[in-house]
């Protein structure tokens, strides 16, 4: 009885979910050359796998020169934001069948911020903008012995902005802080607004007047880029807006 | 590297720059950095002032452009009807005046915070953009003073 056994193998491997996918990786190399390089890694992959699993494939089995940052893997630190496809993303949210793999698939660090190394970029400028909305909590007073309670509705009011991952993809689609990087950025202010719009805290008026700044708010364009980027559907825009809205409402 | 990788490995660069102790690559300063030429925080409401003028001088011109473009070129005969003597006609009244005279300073300042903004995010360089400015600076105030002179001082007997 060989034979259908013979039959069931030559079956599976005819259904076999691997597909051959060509990773156009954008390689960047300080100690070897000062210019990138677009360099192609052709991979057997499952199209239901991420492109994540796709960067592991290669730095695993194939050139383990290649660098670039993660960390849980599953969306929520935000190390792997990289441009796949033109379009920044989260490496471990994106599948291979959903951007196209019969054609290259381009991965490449984020625009905006000094490359380190291939798909590694200095976060420092991005960290700097979001340390200088002070993203804390800041009161007066004496210190409740209990928790700081809020209403279910005041919480709302900010639900949006607390999502964020601090993974840069909207800072780094935003062509404003292309720039000259000395624009705020939309995830430090996504991060001001989550504390603006927070009954609890009391040290708005100071966050708005930061963003109230040459290099705040006011140099949004509303060119929505940082919502079509955001991987946790932040409507980032909305949130910039309301910062100018509340910045102008209390003046007049 | 393994045999299913295709081409173009990164390999050391033939002829092209490179980087060792003797001969450094250029030091970026990273931006947001705090160095002592960093501008102190500037604590005014220029910018907003700036923003609110374009939304509301937006609306009033839509009013302001959009009229004088159906008085000038449809009402009337159209576009053949201007000369001096219509110009002289509309200039008699008060009424006139303040619209081409309100017409006049709300474009001339919203199309130059327009391009301020431009300048501001295209050039990169801090003279170009002294230069840019400078420039349009100039043919703003150049340009509305002109305007606002001929309207005020505006005389239909003038041979």
């Amino acid at each position: 009885m060989a034979t259908p056994v013979l039959d069931k193998v030559e079956a599976e491997s005819a259904a076999s979910p691997y597909i051959t996918v060509t990773m156009r990786i954008r390689r960047f190399n300080p100690e070897v050359s000062d210019a990138s390089v677009w360099e192609d890694f052709q991979i057997e992959i499952d199209p239901k796998e991420r492109v994540l699993d796709a960067l592991h494939k290669i730095k695993w089995d194939v050139d383990g020169t290649l660098t670039f940052r993660r960390s849980c893997a599953h969306g929520i630190c935000g190390s792997d934001a990289m441009r796949i496809n033109g379009k920044n993303r989260l490496a471990c949210k994106t599948l291979i069948k959903d951007i196209n793999p019969e054609k290259p698939i381009t991965v490449e660090a984020i625009k905006g911020l000094t490359v380190l190394k291939d798909l590694v970029v200095d976060m420092e400028p991005f960290f700097q903008a979001y340390r200088d909305v002070m993203p804390f909590l800041v009161t007066k007073g004496n210190e409740p012995t209990r928790e700081r309670l809020q209403s279910a509705e005041d919480r709302e009011r900010f639900d949006d902005t607390t999502k964020c991952i601090l993974c840069a993809a909207c800072t780094s689609s935003c062509p404003v802080f292309w720039n000259d990087g000395q624009y705020f950025g939309p995830a430090a202010i996504v991060n001001a607004h989550r504390f603006i719009f927070d009954s609890r805290d009391e040290a708005g008026e100071q966050r708005l007047e930061i963003l109230n700044d040459k290099d705040g708010v006011w140099r949004c364009r509303t060119t929505f880029n940082c919502t079509d980027a955001c991987p946790r559907g932040i409507e980032v825009t909305k949130a910039i807006q309301e910062v100018k809205r509340a910045l102008i409402t209390r003046r007049f | 590297m393994s045999a299913d990788t295709t081409s173009t490995a990164i390999g050391p660069v033939e002829g092209g720059a490179h980087y060792d102790v003797d001969n450094p690559a250029p030091y970026i300063e990273a931006p947001r950095k705090r160095t002592g030429k960093t501008p102190r925080a500037t604590r005014g409401n220029f910018e907003m002032a700036a923003w609110l003028f374009m939304r509301l001088s937006g609306v009033v011109l839509v009013v302001l452009v959009l009229g004088h473009l159906l008085i000038q070129l449809f009402l009337d005969g159209g576009v053949s009807k201007i000369g001096f003597a219509f110009v002289a006609g509309r200039w008699a009244s008060p009424f006139w005046q303040v619209w081409d005279l309100l017409m006049l300073w709300l474009a001339m300042l919203h199309g130059a915070n327009g391009l301020r903004t431009v300048i501001n995010d295209y050039a990169e360089r801090a003279n170009t953009r002294l230069w840019l400015k400078g420039l349009l600076y100039t043919a703003t105030v150049f340009t509305i003073l002109l305007g606002t002179l001929v309207i005020f001082t505006f005389d239909p007997n003038i041979r």
